[in-house]
């Protein structure tokens, strides 16, 4: 599954594949209704729970599914290492953007393919800021990038149990916090 | 020794009324801003998601597993907008920007990812079309409702928003998708570490800009 694919064949296979695959997210983001405006703001304004619903059930079913495929030896995990200190700052300044744009860099793909034209802005943001993160990358990976590298780190390798178990324990928590949204929130 | 213990309990039990009251504030201060909604502000009033959250969440679930036994990839949003800014860059100024850090290590061409999003670009119009929800708008009107319908201001906020999310997805490593989704389904602690940041900013700012 992971040979080096130099032969542009099976390049050419792969980014059909993206294609597919992308097709599918795309269409399903806007089904789920997190390409409007108001639902994500509203999720924002913890008035509409609809994004949290979708990234809860996708975390739960994604899981299952991952970590036992990785256990058949089936598929690889792709871990981003910790950095404490840029993922707190990062994400912080992301949130902050989220609101201004009301999408994200996902959901505003799919903003755009139903037609909302303000997405376009944000689009051109996101490419201007990623250009704007290049230039001083040389400067970041000295200095915030290191603050809190603690390397790949999991649940499981923190939790002194058998992965299975602490996978089936977020199952459980997950499924509970969806119950009590799904009970307690409109949408 | 009884009097000194009561002093103590006395301050201790101080401590639980405060926090309860803090506890209190914290879960009011929406519900009191949501009372004070003037009309158009309310994201109740426009449609929500055509199907359940339940069937599109598990949809996405099994996506990911399809993505990382097809095709060894974690789904992810952020990097495409990356790549993007490297093609151009590379268009415009290409030594510049082939003597950047990132872009020595992630070399701008067409790849998996932004084949991805931009393939997602025509799933959102797939699906908007068949379910006749085609918005065709510059505005939401929610937006209109609170900041009127200047589209220089609306791309203005726009434009600085997507500056903004860019750089901190970079500098935290993904995005709601690729953190917030594909990150937090393998556990990483990381990743909830990142995407509970990306709400704590984002749901300040929304107050800021929608409520106050």
């Amino acid at each position: 599954m992971n040979q080096p694919s130099a032969e542009p064949h099976s390049q050419a296979k792969k980014l059909a594949l993206a294609a597919v695959f992308g097709l599918a997210f795309g269409f399903l983001l806007q089904k789920g209704g997190v390409a409007k405006f108001n639902v994500l703001i509203g999720v924002l304004l913890l008035q509409d729970f609809t994004v949290v619903k979708v990234m809860m059930t996708a975390i739960l079913v994604g899981m299952v599914g991952v970590f036992t495929l990785n256990a058949l030896g089936k598929v690889k995990l792709h871990i981003q290492p910790m950095r404490l200190g840029a993922q707190i700052i990062g994400g912080l300044i992301f949130g902050v953007g989220f609101a201004l744009l009301a999408y994200c860099p996902g959901t505003g793909a799919a903003a755009l393919g139903q037609g909302n034209w303000d997405a376009l802005f944000g689009i051109a943001g996101l490419t201007a800021g990623s250009y704007l993160f290049a230039e001083w990358s040389e400067q970041i990976s000295q200095t915030i990038h290191k603050w809190g590298e603690k390397g790949k780190l999991t649940l499981p390798d923190l939790w002194p149990a058998h992965r299975s178990l602490v996978v089936a324990g977020s199952a459980l928590v997950l499924s509970v916090v969806l119950i009590a949204l799904e009970h307690w929130t409109g949408r | 020794m009884e009097m000194e213990n009561t002093p103590t309990k006395a301050m201790e039990t101080r401590r639980l009324n405060l926090m309860a009251l803090l506890f209190a504030l914290l879960l009011l201060v929406p519900q009191m801003a949501s009372a004070v909604v003037y009309p158009g502000a309310d994201p109740h009033e426009y449609s929500g998601p055509a199907w359940s959250p339940y069937i599109v969440g598990a949809g996405i679930g099994v996506l990911s597993w399809l993505t990382f036994y097809f095709s060894d990839k974690a789904i992810g949003a952020s990097s495409f907008y990356a790549t993007l800014a490297g093609i151009i860059g590379k268009a415009v100024a290409p030594r510049h920007t082939e003597s950047l850090k990132y872009y020595r290590e992630n070399p701008p061409k067409v790849d998996w990812a932004l084949v991805f999003v931009a393939s997602a670009i025509m799933g959102g119009f797939v699906a908007a079309f068949t379910g006749g929800e085609i918005t065709n708008e510059w505005m939401h009107p929610m937006w209109v409702a609170r900041f009127g319908d200047s589209i220089i201001l609306r791309g203005f906020v726009g434009f600085v928003g997507g500056v903004l999310m860019a750089f901190g997805a970079r500098l935290a490593g993904g995005c709601t998708s690729g953190h917030g989704i594909s990150g937090t389904l393998q556990l990483n602690v990381a990743s909830w570490i990142a995407v509970i940041c990306m709400f704590i900013g984002g749901i300040a700012t929304a107050m800021l800009l929608y409520r106050v």
